[in-house]
């Protein structure tokens, strides 16, 4: 579902973020990506989405090639990505309901899908109470669970979460964790990156460590952590 | 609505449903966004009647001056008549032929009566008028041409000039003058307000540009955050331009009816000293608007500067913005 080869990040101010990464995802698959700060977890994330272009390397996700795609085609590959952001990127100005839509409205979807697939979404997450809610009247653990609405509702291939439990109490973050198991179980490919050692330890994930923007772990084993 | 076209391979029925259903999504979203702009307009109620204000003051001046030079050009068109055309004879034409002339022009239609002047007494006039009697005198020959000055029948200018034109063909005429200098001057003035009122137009069209662009990158400053978000989840950049290009759209359309408005009420305003003014020269005439034409250009240009300068907005604005 994702293959990487070669992929390396350089930015405009010569940081080197990403070095060489090589790996690859299945479907269904729910991965950990963690290192410290500054290890390039977030880059690797924002390469996936297009937020950032490669330096180098060739980046295969959904079957495509995107390393080099025209500008004009980043929305389309999009769409086909949910992203689960650490600050949650809400839209205050409009409903809970509202706000889940906006990835079905862009992609055109027809009134009554819509309603369809935000509701289905919404009761995922527990939420299909608070539809007509605006979003800055929820907790943060509600927020984060509204913009997990939004990731899933478009039903992507692929899921990412940049630190989605990151200011979460262990019990919200067992329930969403929880909610990501259930996404990967049905065939999404889920990548979460984080810093959480806890959070890791508790679950028995395959494991990506950064270290210096370098892979220097893929597997199971969780020894000197 | 953006989406590349899917796969379809079943035939050309559902490729029709499909291509039905997505040109009715692109409709009802042109439909949504045009009335969301609209609702957001309405939202800061202030900036916006501001913003407007600006736009209707700066199309009203030039099209208030293009109504009031063309009321002065239907005013002059009904000028007293007192011009003339004067028809410089050859040397060649006899007195009997000049004269059968000026009998034969009066006959015209175009023509309300002709007056023939000999040589002899246009000789006469000159020495009574300059003085300069002597000199000629001593040219011993009659330098001066016989002349049939022809009163035209209608009152406008250009029917003067059509006469002129046509009597200037004649044999017997060398020279065919067209007196009716203030008319002329009045409407050399006028040609020349028109170049300034378009002149006008152009440099204030400019200026509506400029508000409408500057409006338009507020409004994307507003919403940065709002677009960032959106391109996350999929927006291409024709969805991300749509809402500012119908704010542009809507702030031409409103400026150019206020603008409109604003005419209106000035020539309700001249209308009654205008009125006194001709019924004291016994006048009929009455002051006209803007006409269905000119209004509709000045709605359908400003609404095309609105468009124009929230695209420029955008296409600069627009790309700057991206997550990350
Ligand atoms: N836009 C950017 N321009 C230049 N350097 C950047 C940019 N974004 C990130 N970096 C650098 O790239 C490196 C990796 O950053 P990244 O955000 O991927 O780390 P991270 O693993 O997500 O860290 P954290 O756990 O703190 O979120 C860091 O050294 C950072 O300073
Ligand atoms: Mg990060």
């Amino acid at each position: 579902m994702i293959s990487l080869q070669k992929v390396s990040k350089r930015y405009d101010n010569g940081r080197e973020a990403l070095v060489n990464l090589n790996f690859e995802l299945a479907p269904g698959e729910m991965v950990f990506l963690t290192g410290h700060s500054g290890a390039g977890k977030s880059t690797l994330l924002k390469l996936i989405m297009l937020i950032e272009r490669p330096s180098a390397g060739q980046m295969l996700v959904c079957g495509q090639n995107i390393a080099h795609i025209p500008r004009s085609a980043i929305p389309y590959h999009r769409r086909q990505i949910g992203m689960v952001h650490q600050h949650h990127h809400l839209l205050f100005d409009r409903t809970v309901y509202d706000n889940v839509a906006l990835p079905l409205l862009i992609a055109g979807f027809s009134p009554r899908d819509t309603g369809r697939r935000v509701r289905a979404a919404l009761d995922k997450v527990g939420l299909l109470d608070k539809e007509n809610l605006n979003p800055a009247t929820l907790s943060g653990g509600e927020q984060q669970r509204v913009g997990i609405a939004r990731a899933v509702v478009n039903k992507p291939q692929v899921l990412i979460a940049d630190e989605p439990t990151g200011n979460l109490d262990p019990e919200l973050s067992a329930e969403i964790m929880d909610l990501f198991d259930q996404f990967a179980q049905v065939g999404t490919t889920v990548l979460i990156a984080t810093h959480d050692v806890g959070l890791i330890h508790r679950y028995d994930h395959r494991l990506l460590a950064l270290h210096n923007g370098e892979l220097i772990r893929d597997g199971y084993d969780r020894e000197h952590l | 609505m953006n989406q590349p076209a899917p796969n379809v391979s079943k035939g050309a029925t559902v490729a029709r449903v499909t291509w039905r259903q997505r040109f009715d999504r692109w409709r009802e979203h042109h439909r949504d966004v045009a009335v969301d702009s609209l609702r957001r307009l309405r939202a800061t109620p202030l900036p916006t009647l501001m913003t407007l204000l600006v736009i209707a003051i700066a199309l009203a001046l030039p099209a208030g001056l293009f109504v009031l030079i063309k009321n002065v050009q239907t005013l002059s068109e009904g000028w007293d008549g007192n011009a003339q055309v004067s028809l410089y004879l050859t040397a060649k034409t006899s007195d009997a032929q000049g004269r059968a002339l000026a009998t034969q022009l009066a006959e015209r239609v175009d023509v309300k009566r002709t007056a023939y002047i000999s040589r002899e007494r246009a000789l006469e006039e000159f020495k009574e008028q300059s003085g300069l009697g002597d000199i000629l005198q001593e040219l011993g020959e009659n330098p001066l041409p016989a002349v049939i000055v022809v009163y035209p029948a209608h009152d406008t200018l250009e029917q003067a000039q059509k006469l002129r034109d046509d009597l200037a063909r004649k044999t017997e005429v060398d020279e065919a003058q067209l007196d009716a200098q203030w008319v002329q001057r009045l409407y050399a003035l006028l040609a020349l307000g028109e170049r300034l009122v378009l002149a006008l137009s152009i440099g204030l069209g400019l200026a509506v540009l400029l508000v409408i662009v500057n409006t338009i990158r507020l409004g994307i400053e507003n919403r940065r955050d709002e677009i960032v978000i959106v391109k996350l989840v999929g927006a291409t950049d024709a969805y991300v331009r749509r809402p500012f290009l119908y704010t542009g759209l809507w702030y031409g359309l409103g400026g150019s009816l206020i603008a409109l408005l604003l005419i209106q009420a000035l020539l309700l305003w001249l209308d009654g000293p205008v009125q006194a003014v001709a019924d004291l020269y016994r006048s009929t005439f009455a002051l006209a608007g803007l006409g269905l034409g000119t209004g509709l250009l000045t709605i359908v240009g400003s609404v095309l500067v609105g468009l124009l300068g929230a695209a420029l907005a955008v296409r600069q604005h627009l790309r700057a913005i991206e997550p990350g």
